[in-house]
């Protein structure tokens, strides 16, 4: 691709003889704001410390910025990285955390002030200049490293699960400041995330990754809308997976006639996909939940325990109660292995 | 009932502790002629004299000098050292640290023994050389132990988040590493500088003609002159202890360290 601004190609990353990510392709073009989506152990951060020069390749190649920096020292690679655990420098001010990197450029003092203290504004830090990261809170600890990076003016920035040690609350708030400062910056931002919703909301494109390979990559509409395997389905809320065979639904504990020609080896639906009160099947409510704008239930069925969400309007059928449902073609999504 | 048994420990262990340091005191006051508690009347005189003794003066210069560059020495070898065996998994760690911890668990009297039988007799060290080495070796496992420790509550990703910002690895050691750890190193010393001023085991076979450890010298003193000076030299180094130990506190909290 030519206009990639970040090319992993042919990348095969280890820890001693265990290897973590295998062969990873990955093209990340200038300003874009990717997410590294997967479960815990799928090899984000092995994937993004490899990009910041932390881990060194077993093979394959890394280019940025139309230059192969596959053997160029972290040092040099002008990349940011935002720590999982913020890493701040503990013995240092809020202002010296930002103004470390701009010092070590050899910048006039004059610069350093200006750049750190815009930095320090950019992320709503100005007035805790002379606070120790110790005297911060979570939130702001969080800030103070978005802001140490990003007066580097780095090619890249990474972040590693920047949200998952904040309260819901602030998780929210730093959400939308990571949105507005990448729009701000332009800078070419991949943030790796375990939480589908998060990496939906805020990125360009998700890289859903699974054992450390690419299991699918697209926008958060292709990914949530068209999930291609299982693992995809699944982790983007298509609760109700199984198997297809000929014109039949196949699970562990039995089967189910399918109202339609379906030629994939397996097929799933979301619980809002799920016909509750009307269709050709019917099953036992295990479980009805109030969830505001809908209704949750958990039907028995011969293929098993299916998630279904009603619509409020639908009268509550009560535990135990046997109701008819329907799994349509018009929601279902075919799927890959 | 249990508070009373409580005050009694507390006052046993006191006693314990904090006694003998109350007969030396007043044991050096004395105004007798011999060393005796309780002291025959009050006086300062065997506190001035100390300062007078000259052999007293040459050890307490040699045992200043052990200790102060004994322990400088150890910590130049110890701190990177503890710093290697901490962030890299080197082949063999676990035989380091048991070498580096031996000074420790070998009785002193054969380390003397073993650097006067192999290094200043067949190798002609000087007897200041080979106690220089022995201090040293004796206090760097301390210095492993304490720096490792306050080494261990330092994240790694600090060094990394260091380099990404420029630094080269030595750059990150020292300007994040080193003054995270500063309070360990500070610690290290004051414990290193006191185990090494209090040596006696190891210093006992390396004295040489005007050449002992302060220690060493009181006990060789005391063997010839029973008078109260030692008492008074004794309280006095116990005092100079205290001091470094009550300002290093007050400097860093050095309790959090030890
Ligand atoms: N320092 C390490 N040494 C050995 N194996 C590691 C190390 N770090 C990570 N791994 C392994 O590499 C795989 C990917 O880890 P990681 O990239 O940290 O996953 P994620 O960030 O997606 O949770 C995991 O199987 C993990 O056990
Ligand atoms: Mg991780």
């Amino acid at each position: 691709m030519s206009d990639a601004f970040v090319s992993l190609s042919d990348l095969t990353l280890s820890y001693g003889q265990t290897v973590a990510v295998p062969d990873l392709d990955l093209d990340i073009a200038e300003g874009e704001l990717i997410a590294l989506l997967g479960p815990s152990g799928c090899g984000k951060t092995t994937t993004m410390r490899a990009i910041a020069g932390l881990l060194t390749p077993t093979s394959g190649k890394i280019v940025i910025d139309g230059r192969d920096v596959t053997r160029t020292p972290a040092n040099q690679r002008g990349i940011g990285l935002v720590f999982q655990s913020y890493a701040l420098f503990p013995h240092l001010s809020a202002f010296e955390n930002v103004a470390f990197g701009l010092r070590l450029k050899k910048l006039p003092e004059r610069e350093i002030r200006a750049k750190t203290e815009a930095g320090l504004d950019t992320v709503g830090l100005a007035g805790f200049e002379k606070r120790k990261p110790a005297e911060l809170s979570g939130g702001q600890q969080q800030r103070l490293a978005l802001a140490r990076s990003l007066v580097m003016e780095p090619k890249v920035l990474l972040l590693d699960e920047p949200l998952s040690n904040l309260d819901a609350r602030l998780r929210l708030e730093m959400r939308t400041e990571l949105q507005r400062v990448q729009k701000d910056t332009g800078v070419t931002m991949v943030f790796v995330t375990h939480d589908q919703s998060e990496a939906l909301a805020l990125a360009d494109r998700i890289v859903l990754m699974k054992d450390g390979r690419i299991e699918q990559l697209g926008t958060p509409d292709e990914l949530y809308a068209r999930p291609a395997t299982v693992f995809a389905a699944d982790f983007m809320g298509f609760e109700n997976i199984f198997s297809v065979n000929g014109m039949e639904l196949v699970s562990e504990t039995g089967r189910l006639p399918l109202g339609f020609e379906a030629d994939c080896p397996k097929i799933a639906w979301r619980p809002a996909g799920v016909t509750v009160g009307e269709g050709p099947h019917s099953g036992k409510v295990v479980a009805s939940s109030f969830a505001g704008d809908h209704r949750e239930y958990v039907l028995e069925t011969p293929l098993g325990q299916i998630k279904a969400d009603a619509p409020i309007e639908i009268a509550e059928v009560p535990a135990g109660a046997v109701v008819s449902f329907d799994l349509p073609q018009s929601t279902s999504r075919a799927l890959a292995a | 009932m249990a508070r009373t048994t409580n005050w009694v420990v507390l006052g046993l262990t006191l006693t314990f502790l904090i006694g003998p340091f109350i007969i030396i005191i007043f044991a050096g006051a004395s105004a007798g002629e011999s060393l005796a508690f309780p002291p025959a009347g009050l006086s300062l005189k065997w506190y001035a004299k100390v300062f007078t003794v000259e052999s007293f003066r040459q050890s307490f210069m040699l045992s200043m000098f052990l200790a102060v560059f004994g322990t400088l020495a150890a910590l130049l070898i110890g701190v990177p050292a503890a710093y290697a065996l901490n962030r890299y998994k080197l082949p063999g760690d676990e035989t380091i640290r048991t070498i580096v911890a031996a000074p420790i668990i070998v009785p002193g009297i054969i380390v003397g023994l073993a650097l006067l039988r192999y290094l200043v007799v067949p190798l002609d060290f000087t007897v200041t050389m080979a106690l220089f080495f022995a201090h040293t070796a004796l206090v760097l496992p301390y210095a492993v132990r304490v720096v490792s420790s306050s080494l261990h509550n330092l994240r790694a990703d600090m060094e990394e988040a260091a380099v990404l910002l420029g630094c080269s690895r030595l750059q990150a050691f020292t300007k994040v590493v080193l003054p995270n750890i500063r309070g360990g190193v500070l610690a290290a010393f004051i414990l290193g500088f006191v185990t090494s001023f209090n040596q006696v085991p190891v210093s006992l076979f390396l004295s040489g003609p005007g050449v002992r450890t302060l220690p060493i010298d009181m006990l060789a003193y005391m063997e010839i002159t029973y008078d109260p000076s030692v008492a008074a030299l004794s309280a006095l180094l116990a005092f100079m202890s205290l001091a470094i130990v009550f300002a290093a506190e007050r400097l860093l909290g050095f309790s959090r360290y030890v």
